[in-house]
């Protein structure tokens, strides 16, 4: 897995409280069985017309927002199914990391196994966020993990709080699987002492 | 000191567990379906790894699958390919794999508990967030990622964080005609969408130990809609009544001795949970959703909301968008909502008792003449069959209804079940999300039998009116 460790990106508003993973891939895209190519599928039904064209109401679409890096979200957000086409949508799109007031549980685990950031910040800070993106074309952010810190235009700095483990992975990128086998004894002598 | 149900089963299952690191987690059972599974297989090809307990690791398809004549091959390819993949995988990594034509096909979190594979204190997870199901039986049972799926099957672990527990405790005595649909409904409503984030929830009380075992399982399916993972009943003796003589507990240890073990998970009196919630069951009335979230949701008496009422900001504005969305007026009694299709099945309600309760209404009627379509799929083979022994099939079918083949079906569209833009849907399914059944296609949420009550008169009623034939 690539590390995360700083990431300097456009960031995209997305007006929505409660955005369920429906809305992030709809169901239709599910069936496919790779693993990578959902950036086209992504916010689906929001972002296109029904003939294919881009949805010129739908915010992300505008000129401005294009490459980013950085969603800016409201509460619980990823919330229903533990689709990990979400996450993959948001990452072939180019989103690395996403900054909201909460996240539903399993979205926010499904982020940290493809290297990907989801940080929580205050309510009001978010709401200040979205003033500030919306208020300057070009608006972006730096996103420091190692030192916890989001930097301004303006150079003045938020913290974020995260989980030691978690941002120990993502810094270094690690392969989950990889650390538990390390572990395989232990797991051959639970199985062993419970005889399963 | 006295535990409750999680955090036994927590304790029981530590692997190994350091300070500052997520505990590995042992697994019990994994159920594996066609849609989130590919990419974990394929994952463990890619890096040489096998499937470390194919015994403790089951399949079945159940989201792509069509409803009608299953000797056909499937239509749509993709679906097809995914179907075919998840058989190959099986094949080539020693999967038990229940194919369409095995009778132990079904709705993965409806044949689980049918075949007896979901067994009180066991840890159970799939990568479907609809796994709290199994928390009915006492089990901690909860929805993964694919990448927690491939690390599943490569470890038999998962690597996790103790969660915050919460009690729901649902007391008094539940009116006639309330069944375990509303009772989860009004729990929804009541703690929010995000209510239940970074807790398992377990359910007590006298009305949650007077549900059927059927009954608990929609309870819990639930759950995660109400943002918990997982939700937990401790087990009783309708939990091993129901177990008893499963296809998959024939033959093992000797009935007494499991009965014994699955008595000790059950909650300690006098434990402690971080939140208690509680409701009185004599405020429930048949709940129906009115927009594109499950926490939307009202009683049969009600009216939609009158935007100008909602003081916070955030949720007027939801409130707002999910009007628009579903056509509907503010202020508008539940009643007036016409409905033109209607679908009774899922993993929350397509259980035998959930086809009983609805055939009971529908004995004596004719779906209405405005209503297109009216779906009723079975939850599973098995559940299917018995239907057809008791002849439920029949008054579906003599009112106008139609009888499928079992599979998720229109509770995801993700098979040629799919609404229509503008169709308006009773659906006794798990989530009303905009597009979910169909971009366009407009759900509400109910019971069976709110279900077929507005499939028969062509708008939601009261069930606790209806003239039973």
């Amino acid at each position: 897995m690539k590390p995360f460790t700083t990431l300097t990106g456009i960031v995209a508003p997305l007006e929505a409280q409660n955005v369920d993973t429906d809305q992030i891939i709809p169901k239709q895209f599910l069936k496919r069985i790779e693993r990578t190519g959902y950036e086209n599928f992504l916010f689906f039904d929001w972002r296109f017309k029904n003939d294919g064209t881009p949805n010129p109401d739908f915010e992300m679409n505008a000129p401005r927002y294009r490459g980013a890096s950085i969603l800016l979200a409201k509460d619980n957000f990823g919330c229903g199914s533990s689709r990990e086409h979400a996450p993959w949508a948001l990452n072939d799109f180019g989103i690395r990391c996403i900054l909201a007031p909460s996240y539903a549980d399993i979205f926010y685990n499904n982020c940290f196994n493809n290297g990907m950031a989801p940080l929580i910040l205050p309510g009001s800070v978010i709401q200040q966020l979205f003033d500030e993106v919306r208020a300057a074309a070009g608006y972006k952010l730096t996103v420091d993990l190692a030192s916890q810190t989001i930097t301004k235009p303006d150079g003045s700095t938020i913290s974020f709080d995260l989980d030691p483990f978690k941002k120990h992975c993502l810094l270094n990128g690690l392969d989950q699987i990889g650390l538990t086998l390390v572990h395989e004894d232990k797991i051959a002598a639970y199985e062993k002492a419970h005889a399963v | 000191m006295a535990k409750n149900i999680y955090e036994k089963i927590w304790d029981a299952h530590v692997v190994h567990s350091e300070p500052g690191k997520d505990t590995i987690l042992y697994i019990d059972r994994h159920f594996v379906h066609e849609v989130t599974s590919p990419q974990a297989f394929e994952g463990l090809r890619l890096a040489g790894r096998k499937v470390r307990r194919p015994d403790l690791t089951f399949a079945t398809m159940d989201h792509n699958i069509p409803t009608t004549d299953r000797s056909q091959p499937i239509a749509d390819p993709m679906s097809k390919q995914q179907v075919e993949t998840l058989e190959n995988n099986c094949r080539e990594f020693g999967v038990a794999c229940f194919n369409m034509k095995d009778r132990r096909n079904g709705i993965v979190h409806v044949i689980g508990p049918e075949l007896g594979l979901t067994v009180p204190g066991a840890t159970i997870v799939c990568g479907d967030s609809h796994t709290s199901t199994h928390g009915a039986f006492g089990a901690l049972a909860f929805g993964i990622g694919t990448s927690e799926v491939e690390h599943v099957l490569a470890t038999q672990t998962l690597l996790q964080k103790e969660s915050k527990t919460m009690e729901i405790r649902v007391t008094g005595k539940l009116p006639v005609g309330i069944t375990a649909k509303d009772v989860i409904l009004a729990i929804i409503g009541k703690i929010g969408t995000a209510g239940g984030t970074g807790y398992v929830i377990e359910y007590t009380g006298n009305v949650i130990r007077d549900l059927s075992m059927e009954g608990r399982m929609t309870v819990c399916n639930m759950t995660i809609e109400a943002g918990a993972r997982a939700g937990l009943i401790s087990p009783d003796e309708k939990t091993f009544e129901y177990l008893k003589d499963r296809e998959y507990l024939r033959g093992g240890k000797p009935w007494e001795e499991l009965v014994q073990q699955w008595k000790a998970w059950a909650s300690d009196p006098g434990c402690r949970y971080d939140t208690v919630v509680e409701l009185k069951a004599e405020d429930i009335e048949p709940q129906v959703t009115w927009g594109t979230s499950p926490g939307m949701v009202t009683g049969i008496s009600s009216k939609t909301p009158v935007l100008a009422e909602l003081s916070d900001e955030n949720v007027r504005q939801s409130a707002a968008k999910a009007l628009k969305y579903m056509g509907l007026k503010e202020g508008m009694p539940i009643s007036g909502i016409t409905i033109n299709k209607m679908f009774l099945g899922s993993c929350t309600n397509g259980r035998i008792e959930d086809l009983r309760a609805a055939a009971k209404l529908v004995k004596g009627y004719k779906v209405h003449s405005k209503v297109e379509l009216a779906l009723v799929v079975p939850g599973s083979w098995q559940v299917k069959q018995q239907a057809e022994k008791e002849g439920l099939d029949k008054i579906f079918t003599a009112a106008g209804f139609e009888w499928r083949e079992a599979g998720c079906s229109m509770c995801l569209a993700m098979n040629a079940d799919v609404l229509n833009p503008g169709d308006r849907c009773a659906s006794t399914s798990n989530r009303n999300f905009e597009g979910r059944q169909g971009k366009d296609g407009r759900t509400h949420l109910v019971s069976p039998a709110m279900a077929v009550a507005a499939a028969i008169k062509g708008h939601f009623v009261d069930i606790r009116d209806w003239k039973f034939n």
